[in-house]
C-alpha cells in the first residue's frame, strides 16, 4: 500500500516537472489586462463572455497566460463593481476593461483614482480622461437584420421587442424598422417595450400576442425577457407554425435549437464587443490609448453586424444584406438611429 | 382585435403565467395551514426550476420527448428534498421561521448558479430542447368558442394545476389529514392533547410545500425560459404568497387569486395592442397588475383568515 502510494506521489511529481518543461506561454509581464465582468458572469453568452473572447483572442496571439498576464474579476453584486475595479487599479494593471452601461456609475467614480491606468468601457460612455468609451452602431446592424426580416415575413408583419424604452434600445427600433421599410415599404413594424431586461414569462407572451396577430418575424433586443421569446418561438415552430425570432447582441442560434437539430432563430445582431476589446487592448500596448474619446464601432470597422454562420438565410439574402452593408459602410444609405431620424427615412 | 379575438389571446396567456403561481401558492398553502411560515418559496421555485432544466438538458439524448416530464419528476423531489432544511430549522431548532425561509431563498440563488457552473460551467443551464410545448387539448379543443380560449394553445400543465387545486380543496376539507393539517396549524396544543403528532404534521406541510413549489419552479422553466439563469423565476414565489394570502389560505381562494394574478399581468401585456388603449403611456400598463392587485386587496378585504399559530414554533414541554 505504501509502495502503491509513493509511486503515485513520484509520477504525480514527474508530470508536474514534464508539464513545467511544456510551458509555452510568455514571461514578460509589463503589461497585463484586467477585465471585470457584471453581475451575468462571465459565460452570459453576451457581453461579458464576448469582452472577454476579445481579450483571450489578443492573449493567445501573444502567448499570455490566465492569472500572469490577464485576468477577470467576478462581480457577484452590484456593489462588487467598485471593489473590483480597484482592485486592478491597485495591482498597477495597464488597462482594465468592463462591459455594460451598469458600470457607467462605478467607472466615473474609480477611474479617476488611478490617472496611470487605462480604463475601457464597453457599450457606455464614461466622460473620464483615462476611460476610453467604445459604443456601438447599433442602427446600423439592426438595418441588417431588418433586411432579413423583411426578407423572410410571408404575412407582411414584422415584431419589435424592445427592453426597457430609452434611447439605447430605441437605436435599435429605428434601424431595424428602416431596414424593413428599405426591403418593402409596405411591411407593418409592430413594436411592444416589455420595461424589463430580465423576465422571459413577459417576453414570452408579448411574443405570442405579436404572433396570435399574425406577425411572423420578431427582433427582440431584451435580454433575459426576449429568452421568452425565443421559446415563443421554438414552440410555435415545432407545431408547424412558419414563425422566426431574430437574436440580439450575440449569436443566438444555439438558443433557438429545437428537438430536430434546427433553429428558430432566423439570424442574430451582434455587437462585437470583442473586437471592441481587441482593439482596446492593442491601442494601450500601442501606446495610443484613446482616453477620454468616445469610439463608435459601425459596421466598417466589423463592430456590428450578422453571424457568419446563417443556416436560416437564403444565399440570395445574404448576399442582399452583403450589398446593403456596403452601401451603408460607404455612406450611401444614413441609417437612422431615433425615432425622429426614422420618421424623416421613411419619408 | 375585436373582444372575441381579445378573449382567444389573453386566456392561453393567463393560464399560462397563473400556472405556476397556483402551483407554489398551492404548496405554501399546505405549509402555513401546519402552522409553519414559508417565505422561502422562491428559493424552492429556484431550486426545482434548476434540477428540472438540468435533469431535461441531461436526459434528452436517450429520453427525447419524455425527458421535460422526467425533469419536472426531478424538479418537484428536489424542491421536497430541499424544504427539509426549512422544516428542520423551523420545527425541530425552532429558530423564527421568517428568517430561515429567507435564508431559503438566498441559498437557493446562489446554489443553482454555483451548481451550474459545475455542472455546465457556465452560470446558467445549457439550452433545452425539449421544453413543455403550447398544444390543443385532445377534444375539449373542439367545442366552438370556449375550445379556441381556454383549450387551444395552452401548456397541459396548467390544467394539470388547476386539478391539483381541487384535489388540494378536497385533502385539506374533506380528510381526516386535512383535519389534523389544519387543527395544528390553529391550536397545536390542543391537536397534540388528541394524539396528533405535531412535528410529524408540520413536517409533511413543509415538505409538500416543497413539492409543490418544485412544480411551480419547473413549470415556469420549461414552459417559458430556454435554459435555467437567475433571472428564471424573477419573484413569481413572493407572488405566489401574495396569492395565497389574497385566496385567504383557501385552495379555491387561491385558485382564483393565481387567475388573477395571470390574467392582470397579460392584460398589461396585451393592452399595448388594444386600438383605443394603447394610446395610453407604457408606464400605466407596467404599473397596471399592481394597480389591480391593490384595488382587489382593498375591495376583497375583511377578516384574515390566516392559521392562527401560524409562524409560532411548537413547543412541546410548554403546555
Amino acid at each position: 500500500m505504501k509502495k502503491a502510494l509513493s509511486l503515485l506521489l513520484v509520477s504525480i511529481l514527474v508530470i508536474g516537472l514534464l508539464a513545467g518543461c511544456a510551458e509555452k506561454y510568455s514571461e514578460d509581464v509589463s503589461f497585463r489586462v484586467g477585465f471585470v465582468t457584471d453581475t451575468g458572469g462571465i459565460d452570459d453568452k453576451s457581453f461579458n463572455q464576448g469582452t472577454w473572447e476579445g481579450v483571450q483572442k489578443y492573449a493567445e496571439e501573444n502567448k499570455w497566460k490566465e492569472g500572469r498576464q490577464y485576468k477577470y474579476i467576478q462581480s457577484n453584486e452590484e456593489a462588487d463593481y467598485i471593489p473590483n475595479l480597484s482592485a486592478f487599479g491597485d495591482d498597477n494593471y495597464n488597462i482594465v476593461i468592463a462591459a455594460g452601461f451598469l458600470f457607467g456609475d462605478s467607472m466615473t467614480e474609480v477611474a479617476p483614482q488611478y490617472p496611470d491606468t487605462n480604463f475601457t468601457i464597453i457599450d457606455m460612455v464614461v466622460a473620464q480622461p483615462n476611460v476610453a468609451s467604445v459604443v456601438f452602431a447599433e442602427e446600423q446592424g439592426s438595418f441588417l437584420v431588418g433586411v432579413a426580416a423583411a426578407r423572410a415575413t410571408k404575412t407582411k408583419k414584422v415584431g419589435f421587442i424592445g427592453g426597457v424604452d430609452f434611447d439605447l434600445i430605441r437605436k435599435f427600433h429605428a434601424g431595424f424598422a428602416a431596414g424593413v421599410h428599405s426591403v418593402d415599404p409596405t411591411i407593418e413594424v409592430i413594436d411592444q417595450y416589455a420595461g424589463d431586461f430580465g423576465n422571459p414569462g413577459l417576453g414570452q407572451q408579448i411574443a405570442s400576442t405579436m404572433y396570435d396577430q399574425g406577425v411572423d418575424v420578431i427582433y427582440h433586443a431584451a435580454g433575459g425577457t426576449g429568452n421568452g421569446a425565443i421559446n415563443e418561438a421554438k414552440g410555435r415552430r415545432e407545431n408547424g407554425e412558419d414563425v422566426w425570432v431574430i437574436g440580439v447582441d450575440k449569436d443566438q442560434y444555439e438558443d433557438g435549437k429545437m428537438a430536430d437539430g434546427k433553429s428558430a432563430v432566423l439570424t442574430s445582431m451582434m455587437k462585437r464587443v470583442d473586437v471592441a476589446a481587441y482593439n482596446m487592448i492593442q491601442a494601450a500596448k500601442d501606446g495610443k490609448f484613446p482616453g477620454g474619446e468616445i469610439i463608435a464601432l459601425t459596421l466598417a470597422d466589423d463592430g456590428v453586424g450578422i453571424p457568419e454562420e446563417n443556416p436560416n438565410l437564403d444565399k440570395a439574402v445574404v448576399k442582399e444584406i452583403e450589398d446593403y452593408k456596403k452601401k451603408i459602410v460607404a455612406g450611401e444609405i444614413k441609417v437612422p438611429a431615433t425615432m425622429d431620424e426614422l420618421a424623416d427615412f421613411i419619408k | 382585435m375585436d373582444f372575441i379575438q381579445f378573449i382567444k389571446i389573453i386566456m392561453p396567456l393567463t393560464l399560462a403565467s397563473a400556472a405556476p403561481i397556483i402551483s407554489t401558492s398551492l404548496g405554501g398553502l399546505f405549509s402555513e395551514r401546519s402552522g409553519v411560515v414559508n417565505i422561502g418559496l422562491e428559493g424552492l421555485m429556484m431550486i426545482g426550476a434548476f434540477t428540472s432544466a438540468t435533469v431535461t438538458v441531461l436526459v434528452e439524448p436517450s429520453l427525447g420527448v419524455l425527458s421535460p416530464w422526467v425533469g419536472i419528476i426531478a424538479g418537484i423531489i428536489a424542491g421536497g428534498l430541499f424544504s427539509l432544511i426549512h422544516a428542520y430549522v423551523s420545527i425541530n431548532l425552532r429558530a423564527d421561521q421568517v428568517i430561515s425561509g429567507t435564508a431559503i431563498n438566498l441559498l437557493a440563488g446562489g446554489l443553482t448558479i454555483y451548481l451550474c457552473q459545475i455542472i455546465f460551467n457556465q452560470q446558467r443551464t445549457r439550452t433545452f430542447l425539449y421544453g413543455i410545448k403550447k398544444q390543443e387539448i385532445p377534444f375539449l379543443s373542439d367545442i366552438p368558442l370556449i375550445g379556441d380560449a381556454f383549450f387551444s394553445k395552452v401548456h397541459i400543465t396548467s390544467f394539470i394545476v388547476i386539478l391539483l387545486a381541487i384535489i388540494v380543496w378536497y385533502v385539506v376539507f374533506k380528510t381526516p389529514f386535512g383535519l389534523r393539517l389544519r387543527a395544528v396549524g390553529e391550536h397545536p396544543g390542543a391537536a397534540d392533547s388528541m394524539g396528533i403528532n405535531v412535528y410529524r404534521m408540520r413536517y409533511i406541510g413543509v415538505i409538500l410545500s416543497g413539492l409543490f413549489a418544485g412544480l411551480g419552479g419547473s413549470i415556469m422553466v420549461l414552459s417559458q425560459d430556454i435554459q435555467y439563469t437567475h433571472m428564471s423565476i424573477h419573484g413569481t414565489g413572493f407572488i405566489a404568497l401574495a396569492a395565497l394570502i389574497f385566496g385567504k389560505w383557501h385552495p379555491i381562494g387561491v385558485l382564483g387569486a393565481g387567475l388573477f394574478f395571470g390574467f392582470s399581468q397579460a392584460l398589461g401585456v396585451i393592452a399595448f395592442q388594444v386600438p383605443f388603449l394603447s394610446k395610453l403611456p407604457y408606464e400605466f400598463f407596467w404599473a397596471f397588475p399592481y394597480v389591480l392587485t391593490i384595488i382587489a386587496l382593498v375591495v376583497f378585504s375583511g377578516k384574515s383568515a390566516g392559521p392562527r399559530a401560524i409562524g409560532k414554533p411548537y413547543d412541546k414541554g410548554e403546555r
